[in-house]
């Protein structure tokens, strides 16, 4: 398959085997569904979802960890349930909130060790090491164990594990997962540049933080439940709510009950709700401004006071509350 | 920033493979400093202690010698259980695993790597075991043939880390039911392999059942080969237990080369290769 294509699915599809402990019996649970997907090179492509969406389902078959049970998946134009080996050399990954490597060997050990895996000799491996241990800002814990490192600086080095043989197309799961503001900035930062800097290099990023696709991704593909519901551009996604109205609330606790009768409000697309801190945030989409008063009506009578109203552009969180019916928060907690 | 650069394949990513893996635990572990110390202190204890028993009852001396070597031999047990079969879970479990598996290079070499790394690693360890017990007990050897016990002891420390590679392949199936898996296996193969005695006790039968644990012939030889009294009491001729350890060596490797492709296949169709419940 020799097209422009860096990673592209048909009719993709993963259905895990479970077995029930309490009746001895095996179900399935169907991860990814007809996944269709093409990927360019070059592209910073991104795949939104909530936990439990699929995204790291299909991270592991494109990465050739997992097989899949129906379609067929192709990245740098390889086959990869049917050439592993020839797509190996040219892929790497790195997951948010992992502690590979050895407690017991410095950062530039891990690294070195990790590139020897991949057959890049001594000086390569030592010069990419150092070169990019500065641009993450770790180069003055080049020779601290590895198990003396916070989270941040441990996730920055996997970052740098990722990226030390020069992958033709790295993935990219939940990296600032688990990071503080800072480190996550500087993740994102050190990852734009890498994209940028080469065309033939392509990313894949898997997030649940939809700021983070929308600063970084050419492209998103929003997923739920093992499906891809939309495919395209941040801003082009965002389009498709631009003759809305969206408004953010912070209220007084809502009352059981109470989102609901909004929802059913005449002229209310969409009504989100999180709890945060001993109040309520709301978030509203509407068909035109005038809905709002009935809106703001039936929050007052049910005993909420509003703290802050803001008028706003739509997110692509409000695109993924567009498409599935309920905020990423939501879907997390309804898939357990 | 990045330069594009050459990689090797083939044997020579074999062989910078076997390596790196080795690199953790040569350099790695010696910097742990109470583990060195657990690892040499806790099999001499264990040692000492046959010793004082065959010292109560007036058995022939070379007998300390055998428990000594027994105890220095025990260091590479433990090592292979602990370190090479149970370590896929260990890997698994803080995502190297999926690392090495998506890696070019071939999970034999990462086995061989382990391999070869725990071996020096304990090597250390049985010598500090047998200079220990050699001065604190007196023990005189009386070597027969300097190559023929370099060369059991190294197709012994073949065919055990070939045994170990076969585990650690097998083990990839094993969540957690891995540690209770190396619990069931250590005690059985402590008496089995005669580690405290020579298995010539045990009978012809059951020593040539207990002969399938490499252990078994490479210490039968190595006493045979280092104590006065030891060819009166080795189960078989060492030339016999070359030619097994020989075997067993192809055998195990030949195994676990197998086994790590059946299982790794399996383990990538049903997902069990990362999923830390499984």
């Amino acid at each position: 398959m020799m097209d422009n294509s860096a990673i592209k699915t048909e009719s993709l599809g993963r259905i895990y085997k479970i077995r029930d402990a309490k009746k001895n019996e095996a179900k399935e649970r169907t991860a990814l569904h007809d996944v269709n997907l093409e990927i360019k090179r070059g592209e910073f492509f991104g795949l939104l979802g909530p936990n439990g969406a699929g995204k790291t389902t299909l991270i592991k078959i494109l990465v050739t960890l997992l097989a899949p049970t129906s379609g067929h998946a192709f990245v740098a134009g390889y086959d990869v349930a049917k050439e592993p080996q020839t797509v190996r050399p040219k892929i790497n990954m790195v997951s948010g909130g992992e502690s590979s490597g050895y407690g017991l060997l410095t950062v530039r050990e891990n690294l070195w060790m990790f590139g020897q895996f991949y057959g890049l000799d001594n000086k390569t491996t030592f010069k990419r090491i150092d070169t990019l241990l500065e641009v993450v800002g770790l180069k003055d814990r080049a020779h601290t164990k590895t198990s003396d490192l916070s989270t941040g600086l441990r996730q920055k080095m996997n970052v740098v594990r990722g990226f030390i043989t020069d992958p033709e197309v790295i993935f990219l799961d939940e990296p600032t997962l688990g990071l503080d503001v800072s480190a996550s900035r500087d993740v994102r930062n050190f990852v734009r540049d890498w994209v940028s800097e080469q065309p033939h290099r392509t990313m894949l990023l898997t997030t649940h933080y939809m700021v983070e696709a929308d600063e970084l991704c050419d492209r998103v593909a929003i997923i739920n439940a093992g499906k891809v519901l939309a495919c395209d551009s941040p801003a082009n996604l965002k389009k498709r709510l631009q003759r809305d109205v969206i408004f953010h609330l912070d209220t007084t606790p809502l009352r059981y009950g109470a989102l609901s009768m909004v929802k059913n409000l005449p002229g209310v697309r969409q009504a989100t709700h999180n709890a945060v801190d001993g109040k309520s945030e709301i978030d509203l989409i509407l068909d035109a401004d005038d809905v709002l008063g009935s809106a703001l009506g039936t929050l007052t009578t049910h005993g909420a006071h509003v703290i802050n109203l803001q008028k706003r552009e739509p997110t692509l969180e409000d695109v993924f509350v567009e498409l599935v019916g309920m905020s990423i928060t939501e879907a997390e907690k309804a898939t357990g | 920033m990045i330069t594009i650069a050459k990689t090797d394949k083939g044997w020579r990513l074999f062989l910078r493979t076997i390596v790196a893996r080795a690199y953790p635990r040569i350099i790695g572990q010696q910097r742990e400093k109470s583990w060195i110390f657990f690892e040499t202190f806790l099999p001499f204890i264990a040692t000492c202690g046959y010793v004082f028993v065959y010292r109560a009852m007036n058995a022939p001396e070379d007998y300390i010698g055998f428990v000594i070597v027994g105890g220095a031999m025990t260091a590479f047990w433990m090592n292979v259980m602990w370190s090479m079969s149970a370590q896929m879970y260990w890997e698994k479990e803080n995502g190297n695993l999926a690392l090495y598996i998506m890696a070019p290079n071939p999970m034999m070499a990462i086995l061989l790597g382990m391999a070869i790394g725990g071996m020096f690693a304990t090597t250390l360890r049985a010598i500090v075991i047998i200079v220990l017990g050699t001065w604190l007990f007196q023990v005189n050897f009386a070597i027969a043939s300097f190559v023929q016990l370099f060369a059991v002891f190294v197709l012994t420390m073949t065919a055990l880390y070939g045994l170990g590679m076969l585990f650690a392949s097998l083990f990839l199936l094993f969540g957690r039911a891995a540690w209770q898996v190396v619990n069931l296996f250590q005690e059985p193969v402590y008496f089995l392999s005669g580690f405290y005695f020579p298995v010539k006790s045990f009978g012809f039968a059951v020593a040539l059942i207990a002969s399938v644990l490499p252990l078994t012939l490479g210490m039968d030889a190595m006493r045979q080969l280092s104590f006065a009294s030891g060819p009166t009491l080795g189960f078989i001729s060492v030339e016999i237990e070359i030619v097994g350890l020989m075997i067993l060596s192809i055998i195990f490797i030949a195994l676990a080369k197998y086994w790590l492709g059946v299982i790794e296949k399996k383990a990538i169709e049903e997902g069990t290769l990362t999923d830390r419940r499984r």
